[in-house]
């Protein structure tokens, strides 16, 4: 019998295919699940629209629904429901544990190049906010680029949207 | 077709092109951080064009490859700002800035479209399109006074009037301090096709031409 606990449980043991330390549901972009008999509707919202990984999400999304015996309907909902917000206190931490910074909190205001280029933003190898800014882009587009002062290692900060 | 869908398609082709040129920068940027950076706001406008494909898709009852890449070079709709192929550092940097700007513009309106699809994406097209917007006003301001891009500034901007529609148009003069909206130039026009575009089709259908149906 399919529940939507089940699957919630199950969509938690799914990677994110880049960060593979965080799971989808750590990572906040699994919006809604309801189950009906064996259909099962999931409501997946993106990180960002460029991101390559978006197919292999929905698709091992559905392969889970389809273990536990359930037919999958996932919907992608491209607005602006994800936010970085959305990643779990346990996300953020594993996040940090394996050398990405997370992201700060998303502001009322837009964000400014002088916020990003001062210091503030914590090297999550030695804590210091002696950091500065070395490249907004990164390997993902969900990356930015920073080099902390304090202990001369450069580490990657999951953008804020 | 809608005019909806005429729309989708107008604002699709230009983030598909633009992403195909952003990426010819790939592995030959003047530095690694430029490198970096042209490569993922590609990947990004690339994304961007798939949603909006999809929409359009989705309306026309087929899917957003065919969109992409199953039309004719004469039925894209890009501005011809965007068809233009690699340039020198100077114009690169201006027309990602003209771009990045007139693109705030586009997506401020949509934002506020009665269409509730189309204006949940394009908050989410903003969001990530802050950052483009910051990388190419820290280049803008960094090259500002210079003689090459200022020249450059000055031959792209008919083109880069042509990306709004002409109510829009006064609103991107006073973003960028450019004056100037009635000069009429056709070959900066929506709807022309150059041959830098037909050179671009060639090359990013030729897969899909060569093996119909290919999936990878």
């Amino acid at each position: 019998m399919v529940t939507a606990e089940r699957v919630w449980d199950a969509l938690a043991e799914i990677p994110d295919p880049e960060i593979p330390v965080i799971s989808l549901v750590d990572l906040g972009v699994i919006r809604d699940v309801r189950v009906d008999d064996a259909r099962v509707w999931i409501e997946f919202t993106p990180t960002f629209l460029g991101c390559p990984a978006l197919e292999v999400m929905r698709d091992a999304m559905a392969a889970k629904v389809r273990e536990l015996g359930g037919e999958p309907d996932v919907q992608v909902i491209t607005d602006d429901s994800w936010s970085t917000d959305k990643i779990t206190p346990a996300g953020r931490e594993k996040l940090r544990a394996s050398g990405f910074a997370p992201p700060a909190p998303r502001t009322a205001q837009p964000l400014q190049l002088v916020e990003l280029q001062r210091n503030g933003f914590r090297c999550p190898y030695c804590g210091s906010t002696e950091t500065t800014l070395e490249n907004l882009f990164g390997p993902t587009p969900c990356r930015s680029v920073r080099y902390c002062n304090a202990c001369r290692q450069p580490f990657e900060q999951f953008k804020t949207i | 077709m809608s005019e909806r869908a005429q729309k989708l398609l107008d604002y699709a082709d230009d983030e598909l092109i633009l992403g195909w040129r952003d990426s010819e920068w790939t592995g030959i940027a003047p530095s690694l951080e430029e490198d970096v950076a042209f490569s993922s706001i590609a990947q990004n406008e690339i994304g961007h064009a798939r949603a909006l494909y999809e929409l359009a898709a989705r309306e026309l009852d087929t899917d957003a490859d065919a969109l992409a890449f199953d039309r004719s070079p004469d039925e894209y709709r890009c501005a011809p700002l965007v068809q233009q192929r690699r340039m020198d550092w100077a114009h690169t940097i201006a027309r990602h800035w003209l771009y990045e700007c007139a693109d705030e513009i586009r997506l401020a309106a949509l934002k506020e479209s009665d269409d509730e699809e189309l204006a949940g994406l394009a908050a989410k097209m903003d969001r990530e399109e802050t950052y483009h917007r910051l990388h190419a006003q820290m280049w803008a301001d960094r090259l500002r006074g210079n003689e090459r891009f200022e020249e450059a500034v000055r031959e792209l901007w008919p083109y880069a009037l042509a990306v709004l529609d002409e109510p829009l148009r006064p609103r991107l003069a006073e973003r960028t301090g450019l004056s100037d909206v009635s000069g009429f130039q056709p070959q900066t026009q929506r709807g022309t096709v150059t041959d830098d575009l037909r050179r671009l089709w060639e090359e990013m259908t030729m897969v899909r031409r060569s093996v119909a149906g290919a999936t990878w």
